[in-house]
């Protein structure tokens, strides 16, 4: 019965693992082993060589940026990979600072109208990115919403230049598009936080407080990590914010290696860089996860 | 119990306000008589509405996105469905590794995704870029969306309905077609829906794999480029908005109701 069962299950799981391996496994596989060609031209040359990543890596005159020397040959992607790094947690911080208090608001306090109110949450979360992005390109603009409105009420004469165009402007950019994406988790842990474990704690004593920082913060660590996670990943890679809010000065890996591909025709470069950036990112997510002591809460809370 | 007045819910109302806000500025200016997104506004009129349906490029890129919106929803729906009862309902060697793996795209920069997927079409198979390259790249975004909608519900509904039904002397696929189905259908109608959408508004990806066909999106982001063609593009923009924010509610209403259907009991 079970291995008639394991047959059945595989048969009806193979048409989508099937078409999983071949759009996703084979791209990531191909991603890998382009990352050790070199291109000339439009010329591939398939021998195996470690150029690329040494190219990231070798020493030279290099430059400053924010007061960190990047000794390289070739110190754009590692400053771009650094900067977007800390734009990401910039963002991720603020994302989750300001969608705690909401998703608490939705677990304890919305009694009636919940549906609503998840609905109101889930409608941005779905709806194009490129829009939410450009929607902030018309607020923050030199002829854009705030500008104009600002000189209209005649608080200001000419527009505020320092809006648009560089790496705030893509913080505020990234942090608003990623708040409905990361509500939804914090509120699922919460939801089960089981209300008995409030009323003991209240009753024996513990003071509102207290009580909130010894069992409602917790107990909501899985949610908030796997919010805080599905906010930083995604966003350090992006495209879209850094290419329309961002300017010069606020670009960031994702334009690199779109530029490396669509326009410099140094794809095995670009698929380098992507590669050094993925592992970076998965290399944080496991330090994150150490060092908050992952493991520990999942056993504890089951 | 008296109300007495809540500060969180004050932020809550926040919240939702700076969450819309900026989203609302669209819809409003492409109301607006004026060339730019510019306070104060100058009239009401629905020109730019008019001026859009003109545009034959962009009446193309709209065609284009709900041919590949369609025919993705409905293949990932076909091909997420049969995964998730392989997941539910029977033992699946590795099936735990299986579905981490399946899930990888929620969580991979869709740069990374794209730039793959390049290398896999034009190296790889030497195939021109098309939109069936696009539809490719976006089935790999949409199954795992189907199948986590209808895992949860395929997990929802009590199992016994179809032991029943095969104990009562029904086969597999008759109990599928008559049980299960029927069970899953809002599943599957909120599956379809949310496919659509996510297709229908990714940017990245068809960015990268589009031949001359564009997607909408891709269309609306080559016009933002030109400031004279802003009016055009807020109008767009504000129909997409509407648009995706009507499949959600039904996407939703859809599945809320199904659950709350078949368990009378629960809230």
């Amino acid at each position: 019965m079970s291995s008639a069962s394991a047959r059945t299950g595989l048969s009806l799981l193979s048409p989508a693992f099937l078409v999983m391996a071949a759009t996703l496994l084979a791209p990531v596989v191909a991603l890998i082993v382009m990352s050790f060609w070199t291109q000339s031209g439009f010329e591939i040359d398939r021998t195996f060589t470690l150029a690329n990543y040494a190219r990231l890596v070798e020493p030279g005159e290099g430059t400053v940026w924010y007061g960190i020397r990047f000794p390289l040959a070739y110190p754009v992607p590692a400053v771009l990979m650094v900067k977007s790094l800390a734009m990401s947690l910039v963002a991720t911080i603020c994302v989750i600072g300001v969608a705690w208090p909401m998703a608490y608001f939705l677990a304890f306090r919305v009694t009636r109208y919940k549906a609503m109110w998840m609905i109101l949450l889930t409608i941005p979360f779905w709806t194009s990115y490129l829009l939410r992005v450009f929607s902030w390109k018309i607020v923050l603009g030199f002829n854009g919403a705030i500008n104009s409105g600002l000189q209209w009420l005649g608080l200001i004469k000419e527009p505020l230049e320092f809006l648009l165009y560089n790496p705030l402007a893509v913080m505020i950019t990234l942090a608003h598009s990623w708040i409905a994406f990361s509500v939804l988790p914090i509120y699922v842990s919460l939801e089960k936080i089981d209300r008995t474990l409030l009323e003991a704690a209240s009753d024996l004593g513990d003071s509102r407080w207290k009580r909130f920082r010894r069992i409602t913060l917790p107990l909501s660590m899985p949610g908030t990590i796997a919010a805080t996670l599905l906010v930083f990943i995604p966003t350090v890679g992006d495209y879209v914010t850094p290419t329309l809010v961002g300017g010069p000065g606020g670009t960031m890996i994702g334009s690199l290696v779109q530029q490396l591909f669509l326009r410099q025709d140094n794809a095995p470069l670009g698929a380098a860089i992507s590669i050094v950036m993925m592992l970076i990112i998965a290399a944080l997510v496991g330090l994150f996860l150490w060092l908050i002591g992952y493991r520990r809460i999942r056993r504890r809370i089951g | 119990m008296t109300r007495r007045f809540d500060p969180l819910l004050l932020y809550a109302v926040l919240f939702v306000l700076f969450l819309y806000g900026p989203m609302l500025l669209m819809p409003l200016f492409s109301l607006n008589d004026g060339n730019f997104a510019t306070f104060p506004l100058k009239g009401f009129t629905l020109r730019h509405y008019g001026e859009m349906a003109r545009n034959t490029s962009m009446m193309t890129a709209l065609k284009n996105s709900l041919i590949v919106g369609l025919g993705v929803s409905v293949t990932a729906t076909a091909l997420a469905l049969p995964a998730a009862l392989a997941l539910t309902r029977y033992r699946v060697p590795a099936g735990g590794a299986i579905l981490s793996f399946m899930m990888l795209p929620l969580v991979v920069p869709s740069i990374v995704l794209a730039v793959g997927l390049l290398i896999v079409v034009l190296r790889l198979l030497g195939l021109p870029l098309s939109l069936w390259t696009v539809a490719a790249g976006h089935l790999m975004l949409c199954i795992p969306f189907g199948m986590t909608v209808l895992m949860s519900r395929l997990e929802g509904f009590d199992k016994s309905l179809e032991e029943a039904s095969r104990d009562l002397g029904a086969g597999g696929w008759s109990t599928f077609r008559r049980v299960t189905l029927p069970l899953a259908a809002p599943g599957v109608i909120s599956s379809l829906l949310l496919c659509f959408i996510i297709s229908f508004d990714e940017f990245v990806i068809s960015f990268f794999l589009t031949g001359t066909d564009n997607t909408l999106p891709v269309f609306l982001f080559s016009q933002l480029r030109f400031p004279n063609r802003l009016p055009g593009t807020l109008a767009l923009g504000s129909l997409i908005l509407v648009g995706s924010a009507v499949l959600v509610i039904l996407a939703e209403v859809v599945r809320k109701r199904g659950v709350a259907s078949d368990n009378p009991g629960d809230i």
